[in-house]
């Protein structure tokens, strides 16, 4: 897909090109939202979409307050992260709070705490975590057992035990922002949208309105057809692309480590991939409507679902990861992640993007033979 | 009544006849819970461990061993060196390296404490806090093991009599979901999201279409009157969402064993309030809407506000302020809400009240909105 090299078919490609970004100029609101749905998405998950704790409702149940429970009490409601909810008595009114959102966590203390501790006996702690939300209730408790265990370790309660500092280092996304995570897998997403879908839309209105009859008479090849369509969507693609990175980069300070030339030649070839999808999509449909859906269904939702950009792959089940192998976003969002958080360069990357490039023949070839099938 | 029975007869008359669409609206999303349900999961699976033990002590190994018995960590490779460690996290080999330092044994023996070195590949932030969270409760067992396994302890070296060494002893529980299943948190929620977005696709494309074929302005010249034509655009949908939310109930029992904890009639009476609620937003964006496409395009973008700000990926309290306002004007997110409630944890009428009684206000704002909004077009 180079240009045309005798000079006389560089007249027609050009003017078919202009026609065709008249086209998308002219369809305000469509051009609206295209530009607006992907910053509306960074703003969202930037601000938004957060999956760091930051407030803990705990519920202590206390039979028996004395000085050592009033000291744990304090240390917890001390700590930022922990606001306490209610100081029970019992047990039994534990499980309304729970049903009713009112409390995350339950922290159930022996009766006769301190006259235990006081005694050398053991005195029982119970954390009970709300863990219908499994992820959500696990962290909450390892937030709240940390701070029982300082309490344990400076009332001198530990048992005699050793204490190993763990020091962890949240590597490539330290802050855990998922915007950071996001706006990768938000680039594939922009690209589909502007080149499978669109392209797959506007190339079946031409089919639907009859006009693709009329290009077919005119000097044009096939392949210029397919080229004069595919050019201004792929711009389109690319600018859409360089604003959500500004949009980041300005607002959130999302990374960028590695090579914004090399991103900007994967998206590339990403796009082709995209692009020739949503052309076999045009061709293999017969009404603007049914190529939408298909579209929608062959590309957008697996490229939203299946490719790692917002559910992580390695938790699903063996038959759906065989399946992500074919969504080509999959591949995409590793390398655009590899290069925007870790800064790697093609030497990581190089299998996905042997991937990207055989997918891009195999397509391109289906797509323009079963274009011109149809033509003929 | 008489007028609503025939408008409502022509309505239901129109769904069958479009087999094809009845069978998209009956199937789909079906498919889509089955795919979804196993598709959209943050379940954090075992993280892949590089060990680098510069320490080679009985201690440090048996750490490792207690890391990789848990059932949370699989060991990628194993080595002295880090500069190995992160080739292997570069090339996605391994997701957390573990660097036990040169005297580790000597340090916990002597001065009680020694630093072990976790660093987490965090691209995927939400796992990485989760397999943080499990490795610092392994590590602090398993140092509270080794501290009882020493003779006395430290109260001997003090001198001091080692029978009375204090201790608290901390028990987890995780109440209603003790296996930590991730599908039955997530299938509820996705439930309601699906025939939410199911039901007011069809009734925001439902008046388009009559305005684009023209047939509104035959029924505007009828007597028929605007909450007689609200009600029969509104009864024959909603019935059809009711119907698919139960079936959809049946494939969560069923396929995904959700619990039901709870009572099953009284989600079933919750869906129906809040189905008016959610297929009137629906009617609203038909009315203002001029075409099918338009319709169609509000309605991705209406998409996108109830599956991100219900709280149904994300915890809802960890937005901030402006963003839970938001949350709170979503209908999706007291369903997604009041599901999980009663099926996880068997909440009852009196818990899920005021939940309720908002989804009923709501449902009684928008009709008269979209009756109000349908009045001003027709006039």
């Amino acid at each position: 897909m180079t240009r045309p090299s005798a000079p006389s078919r560089r007249g027609p490609l050009v003017a078919f090109m202009v026609k065709e970004i008249q086209h998308i100029l002219r369809d305000r609101q469509t051009l609206t939202i295209l530009m607006l749905m992907p910053l509306l998405q960074v703003l969202l998950f930037g601000y938004a979409l957060r999956t760091d704790i930051q407030d803990i409702r705990v519920a202590v149940v206390d039979p028996t307050p004395d000085y050592a429970t009033l000291a744990l009490r304090n240390r917890l409601g001390a700590t930022d992260r922990f606001t306490i909810v209610q100081v029970l008595p019992d047990a039994s009114r534990l499980e309304t709070l729970f049903r009713r959102n009112q409390a995350d966590v339950g922290v159930e203390l022996a009766p006769r705490f301190g006259a235990r501790l006081a005694r050398g006996e053991p005195a029982d702690i119970q954390l009970i975590a709300d863990a219908s939300d499994p992820n959500g209730g696990t962290t909450m408790a390892a937030y709240v057992d940390a701070v029982i265990d300082d309490f344990a370790t400076q009332m001198g309660a530990s048992g005699g035990a050793v204490h190993v500092a763990l020091d962890t280092r949240m590597r490539f996304n330290p802050t855990l922002a998922s915007v950071n995570l996001f706006v990768p897998g938000l680039i594939a997403l922009v690209i589909t949208l502007v080149s499978a879908l669109m392209t797959a839309i506007s190339l079946s209105r031409e089919k639907e309105r009859g006009t693709l009859e009329s290009l077919l008479v005119s000097p044009l090849r096939p392949w210029q057809i397919i080229v004069g369509k595919v050019l201004p969507y792929l711009g389109l693609g690319l600018t859409i692309v360089l604003l959500v990175l500004t949009a980041a980069w300005g607002v959130f300070r999302v990374p960028f480590r590695g090579s914004l030339a090399l991103l900007l030649g994967e998206a590339l070839l990403y796009t082709l991939v995209s692009l020739a999808l949503g052309v076999l999509i045009a061709a293999r449909t017969s009404s603007q409507r049914s190529a939408m859906l298909g579209a929608l269904v062959g590309t957008m939702m697996p490229n939203a679902l299946l490719s790692g950009m917002i559910f992580p792959i390695a938790s699903m089940p063996a038959w759906l990861r065989a399946v992500t192998y074919v969504v080509p976003a999959r591949w995409f969002i590793i390398i655009a992640r590899g290069v925007m958080l870790e800064g790697v360069g093609v030497v990581n990357l190089w299998a996905q993007t042997c991937v990207l490039v055989l997918m891009t023949i195999v397509l391109l070839v289906a797509a323009v033979r079963s274009f011109d099938a149809r033509l003929a | 009544m008489r007028t609503l029975r025939f408008l409502l007869r022509k309505e239901y008359r129109q769904i069958v006849r479009d087999r094809m669409m009845l069978a998209q609206i009956l199937v789909l999303p079906v498919i889509q819970l089955l795919l979804l349900a196993n598709a959209a999961t943050f379940e954090v699976t075992r993280a892949r461990l590089y060990a680098v033990d510069l320490d080679h002590t009985v201690t440090s190994r048996a750490l490792i061993d207690r890391l990789l018995s848990s059932g949370r960590f699989e060991l990628a490779g194993r080595s002295g060196s880090m500069a190995l460690a992160d080739a292997a996290m570069l090339d996605r080999r391994a997701d957390v390296i573990a660097r036990i330092p040169r005297d580790f044994e000597r340090d916990l023996m002597r001065e009680d404490a020694a630093p072990v070195q976790l660093i987490l590949d965090a691209k995927d932030g939400a796992a990485a806090a989760v397999t943080r969270s499990y490795a610092g409760t392994i590590v602090s067992d398993y140092a509270a093991e080794l501290g009882a396994a020493r003779p006395g302890g430290q109260a001997l070296a003090l001198g001091t009599p080692a029978p009375a060494a204090p201790r608290v002893e901390v028990r987890s529980r995780a109440w209603y979901n003790p296996d930590l299943d991730y599908q039955d948190y997530m299938v509820p929620g996705i439930l309601v999201e699906l025939i939410t977005i199911a039901g007011t696709l069809l009734t925001a494309v439902n008046i388009t279409r009559e305005k684009e074929i023209g047939t509104l302005d035959q029924l505007n010249v009828t007597p028929v009157t605007r909450a007689q034509f609200i009600a029969g655009k509104l009864i024959p949908l909603w019935s059809i969402a009711l119907l698919e939310f139960g079936v959809g109930l049946a494939v969560a029992a069923i396929v995904f064993h959700v619990p039901m904890r709870g009572s099953v009639a009284l989600v079933v009476g919750v869906a129906a309030v809040y189905l008016v609620a959610a297929l009137g937003i629906g009617l609203w964006v038909s009315t203002i809407a001029g075409t099918q496409q338009q319709a169609m395009f509000i309605t991705f973008f209406l998409m996108l506000i109830y599956l991100l700000m219900s709280g149904l990926f994300t915890p809802l309290r960890s937005m901030p302020a402006w963003a839970q306002w938001i949350a709170h004007l979503n209908p999706v997110m007291y369903f997604v809400r009041i599901m999980r409630d009663v099926l996880m944890k068997g909440a009852g009428p009196s818990d899920i009240a005021p939940n309720v009684g908002i989804l009923v206000l709501y449902g009684a704002l928008v009709f008269t909105l979209a009756v109000r909004q349908y009045a001003k077009r027709s006039a």
